[in-house]
């Protein structure tokens, strides 16, 4: 096809970032566009109903279901205490043999079946807030739903993570972009920050990750291995996978953000310079990854203060052309970058025998190679 | 859909546009009628699909794929507003007829619940796949899940929709009303449409709805249908089948983003794209009275399909694919299964890291023969998973009373027994990218072969270029032009496997093939080709030839152990194709001898092995 290309992952020191703040269910959004926002401020809030806990009464009291109306002390709609007297039997000259049940919760009794004998109490509902996550303006209001909030600053999108939102101050704790990270680097001092490396993170330096309280990783590799060996032992599930890899939810200490792939891979050494560049400022991490159905990546935000947002660009996003750099995301010249030198219209048939679209790139070391036009990237900048 | 008065009588159409809103692509195709008044494949394009952000509008890439048509042909097909103009104004301006399937924004995702898990409940699973929906979850009494499990599930999968079923006509009520109180207690949201009420299907026992009706009524949007397992020994999947389908198109469809818009352009019902494959295969297997076994192996799924005894049944492995799910088919096939089809020596660790590679970046194509060998024996693996999950779930009904030679003793055990028979099999059809779009249609053949293992005659296809969910939904309002452009543009003959059942030693004689006009022994574990091509040059009709075979005594080729078999067979690409690697197939324990016997056999049916 003729656009068979992958759009980069964007890495931009400076960009307008609008990240959309959604609930889950309908309720009250607390703020109004053009409000100023920190990445704390609650935005948006709602209450998901307590689950109905069932309470099989025939059966506690030993009746039959049509019996239990008559038996209960409480009627639907009444509110109810843990351990409250729900219903009795009137015993043997009301006195002898009499059988109780109580209520294992607190909350409001919705039902009552005489076709199963069953009561159910409806607990409490969970409030669920929606914060900021970035500091920014409120650009729209989705009624009922949740916001928009728009900032200036510098984004860097992973290919791949684990671990949910956070905030933490950025520190550098290799040298290049080719250098891992390995649990020497890791010291108690980094308690509380996102630390940056280059092409991998071993399973040691995860381990000593979590012991030393750190925040985030951002890191160009993981080994397969290490990663499912680390969230096995972390989450307490033996054999844990990621299966089709929709990620964020990981109840982990740390945010896992890679930027490569999998395996010990440079990460770009555009990337690591912007992330060294923005060395001690406060970025907002997420790791959410989500392949299908709805693309997300996982993202660095660093918001910038004061910044004049930039003019929307008339740059042809997306569009591959002679000049374009770009960036081979599958062997045999993974993670090298180049420059597109001509773009054949033809099929042409590969090493694997197969026919595609093509591209020829001179890449970075100099040599002259043919790739699939689905194998490159294109290495945004705006 | 849009009025259209061709549709009045469809086979005044002369020029049909469909397309495929797939996960990840979106394929169209123009047909047109030839001068000879046959219908036949004139042009294809594709797009990527834009159901997501940031375009969030299906119709998007469902124009791009129609404008590489239009570039291709040379033809006007969108409109000026924008949409595919019907019907024609001209030879080159509009299409008579303009339809899609959809597959696209997760597909129909559901959850089924019955009252016992063999029984109803698998009826409810039978019923959802053969609409073409992913079964996310199923719930039933005897599931071995706690109640708060259940509602907490349900409540974190959020359905686009729910069949709930149980109970025959006149049996339990009140497990019913559990279900649904159940159900209350969840309070479940559908997946897409913030704020709507889930759609429930009910088609359990019918005096229980009263009940059910009074509890659930108000909370979710109910509909009742016929109960879907009236009595014990009696199925009735159609009613429930139907309503899935309209409740896929009244809620899902119009929730998912452009589908609203879509569903005015299309000239008769979107279909999701399983449920239009499957009405292809079911044609087929009605047309030449075969058996016959189908698979379309996508990015994200693997839908199989069986007509054996004229009985339809689909199902889909949510979580076997090739690009998204890869991992999926690496955790339950485990590394070593994946590895033994490997032609090369390669480690765990390496393997591992270049599947989750694939993984995160699912477009990629192999630029490296070893690359495309890699994925070649992932989807090995992937149709051997998804074929048992079809092998489980294609059978009999559980629970039926059947009578015992001895005696009035009845028992229930014995029934449910899968209706795949693989010696009773008369033809495979392979689908999706991997099998469709192999570089040579050899490699499709040999995977199918490794991953079925079929027994005895088995007649091997494939889609060629991926286009029989177009033509499914085409056989609904145009069936003798879905059935010419399937027969000559679609269905590529790859030709004939003949495989002995038994197992015996390396070298022993296995089979004695006599064959235009030549015989010839073939030993035990070896694959041997007889070309036997197409009638008109490359593709098309099939020559066929006879043949007889005759097994030595261990084997068996249908007839009985030792029994020859004399029959017509038909060519295609490959030919005619013995196999006496023994059933099943096993790999040498060594690796250096596996190595060199795959070798073997890939060059036996002509497949370049890396080096």
């Amino acid at each position: 096809m003729g656009t068979a290309y992958t759009p980069g992952l964007r890495v931009s020191a400076h960009t307008t970032i609008e990240k959309v703040r959604r609930l889950p269910l309908k309720g009250d959004v607390l703020v109004k566009q053009g409000d100023t926002v920190s990445s704390g401020t609650v935005v948006a809030r709602t209450e998901i109903p307590g689950i109905m806990q069932t309470v099989k009464v025939a059966e506690k009291l030993g009746v039959e279901p049509t019996d239990v109306v008559g038996l209960l002390k409480v009627k639907i709609g009444d509110k109810v205490s843990q351990n409250d007297l729900l219903g009795e039997t009137k015993g043997l000259l009301g006195r002898f043999f009499r059988s109780e049940v109580r209520s294992p919760v607190t909350g409001t009794v919705e039902l009552v079946s005489s076709t199963t004998g069953h009561v159910g109490i409806r607990q409490a509902a969970t409030p669920i807030e929606k914060d900021a996550y970035v500091e920014g303006t409120i650009s729209r209001v989705i009624a009922g739903e949740g916001v928009v909030v728009t900032c200036e600053g510098a984004l860097v999108q992973g290919i791949f993570g684990v671990g949910g939102e956070r905030q933490a101050e950025l520190v550098t704790v290799t040298n290049s972009h080719a250098d891992p990270i390995t649990d020497t680097n890791i010291t108690p001092s980094h308690k509380g920050k996102i630390i940056i490396g280059g092409s991998n993170i071993s399973g040691a330096g995860l381990r000593k990750a979590a012991e030393c309280g750190v925040l985030g990783i951002v890191v160009g590799g993981v080994v397969d291995r290490d990663l499912m060996d680390y969230l096995a032992v972390a989450l307490n599930s033996p054999g844990y996978d990621i299966g089709v890899a929709i990620t964020g939810h990981e109840a982990i200490p740390f945010t896992l953000i890679v930027t490569e792939g999998f395996g010990t891979i440079n990460m770009a050494e555009r990337t690591f310079q912007l992330l060294k560049s923005l060395q001690g400022q406060v970025a907002s991490i997420n790791g959410a990854t989500q392949i299908r159905a709805g693309v997300i990546r996982p993202e660095v935000i660093v918001p910038l203060k004061n910044a004049t947002p930039i003019e929307a660009s008339n740059a042809q996003s997306g569009q591959l052309n002679i000049g374009t750099p770009i960036r081979v995301i599958r062997e045999p010249y993974f993670g090298i970058l180049g420059t597109v030198t001509a773009l054949p219209s033809e099929l042409v048939q590969v090493e694997s025998e197969t026919w595609v679209r093509v591209l020829q790139t001179k890449l970075a070391d100099g040599r002259e190679v043919t790739v699939p036009r689905a194998n490159i990237e294109i290495i945004e900048t705006i | 859909m849009s009025e259209n008065p061709v549709l009045k009588d469809a086979t005044r159409a002369r020029s049909i546009l469909a397309t495929d809103c797939g996960s990840t692509t979106t394929k169209a195709i123009l047909i047109e009628q030839q001068p000879t008044g046959e219908y036949r494949l004139v042009v294809r394009g594709e797009a990527p699909t834009t159901v997501e952000a940031p375009f969030d509008d299906v119709t998007v890439g469902v124009v791009n794929a129609v404008r590489e048509i239009e570039e291709l042909s040379g033809k006007s097909l969108i409109g000026g507003e924008g949409r595919p103009q019907t019907p024609a104004q001209d030879e080159k301006t509009g299409v008579d007829l303009y339809l899609s399937t959809s597959s696209a924004g997760g597909g129909l995702q559901m959850t089924v619940s019955g009252v016992v898990m063999k029984m109803s409940a698998e009826s409810a699973q039978r019923a959802a796949l053969g609409a073409g929906a992913i079964i996310i979850d199923v719930i039933a009494v005897d599931d071995n899940r706690k109640e708060h499990e259940r509602v907490e599930r349900l409540r974190q999968l959020r359905p686009d929709m729910i069949l709930m079923s149980g109970g025959t006509d006149g049996g339990t009520v009140s497990h019913l009303v559990e279900m649904s109180e159940m159900l209350v207690s969840a309070d479940p949201t559908p997946r897409l449409g913030i704020g709507l009420k889930l759609p429930v299907i009910y088609a359990g026992n019918k005096q229980a709805f009263a009940q059910v009706e009074e509890l659930i009524g108000s909370k979710v949007a109910l509909r009742q249908v016929d109960n879907l397992r009236p009595t014990m020994d009696r199925e009735n999947l159609l009613p429930a089948r139907e309503a899935i389908h309209d409740l896929f198109l009244e809620h899902v469809m119009q929730q998912a983003p452009g589908y609203g818009k879509l569903t005015t352009w299309t000239s008769a019902d979107i279909m999701s794209t399983p449920n239009a494959v499957g009405k292809i295969m079911q044609a087929i297997a009605e047309q030449r009275s075969i058996n016959v076994l189908g698979v379309d192996i996508g990015g994200a799924t693997t839908d199989v399909f069986s007509v054996f005894k004229s009985i339809f049944n689909r199902t889909v492995s949510a979580n076997l694919g090739m690009s998204y799910s890869i991992c999926n088919v690496l955790t339950e096939a485990k590394v070593e299964n994946i590895k033994r089809w490997l032609p090369f020596h390669t480690s765990d660790a390496d393997l591992r890291n270049q599947l989750r590679n694939k993984m995160i970046r699912p477009t990629t194509i192999p630029q490296r023969l070893m690359d495309l060998q890699i994925e070649q024996a992932v989807s090995r693996e992937a149709l051997r998973l998804a074929f048992e999950h079809h092998k489980s779930l294609a059978r009999g009904l559980t629970g039926v009373a059947t009578e015992k030679n001895i005696g009035n003793i009845f028992d229930t055990q014995g029934t449910g027994k899968t209706l795949v028979d693989m010696m009773s099999l008369d033809m495979i059809v392979g689908s999706g990218g991997v099998l469709s779009h192999a570089p040579r249609r050899e490699q499709s053949a040999l995977m199918m072969m490794d991953a079925y293992q079929p027994e005895g005659v088995t007649l091997l296809t494939v889609d060629s270029i991926f286009m029989m969910p177009q033509l499914g939904v085409l056989s609904m309002v145009h069936p003798a032009a879905a059935t010419q452009v399937f027969e000559r543009d679609c269905l590529i003959y790859l030709g004939t496997c003949i495989a002995p059942v038994g197992t015996g030693k390396e070298g022993e004689p296995c089979v004695t093939v006599e064959f235009q006009g030549k015989t010839e022994s073939i030993p035990f574990g070896a694959i041997k080709v007889y070309p036997l091509g197409f009638k008109n040059g490359n593709d098309g009709e099939p020559e066929s030839a006879d043949i007889t075979v005759t097994p030595t005594r261990n084997f068996d080729l249908g007839a009985g152990k030792g029994k020859e078999i004399r029959q017509k067979v038909q060519g295609g690409v490959s030919g005619i194709i013995i196999d006496t690697r023994g059933r099943s197939i096993v790999l040498p324990a060594d690796d250096t001898a596996r190595i060199a016997k795959l070798k073997e056999w890939l060059h036996a049916m002509n497949i370049p092995t890396a080096e």
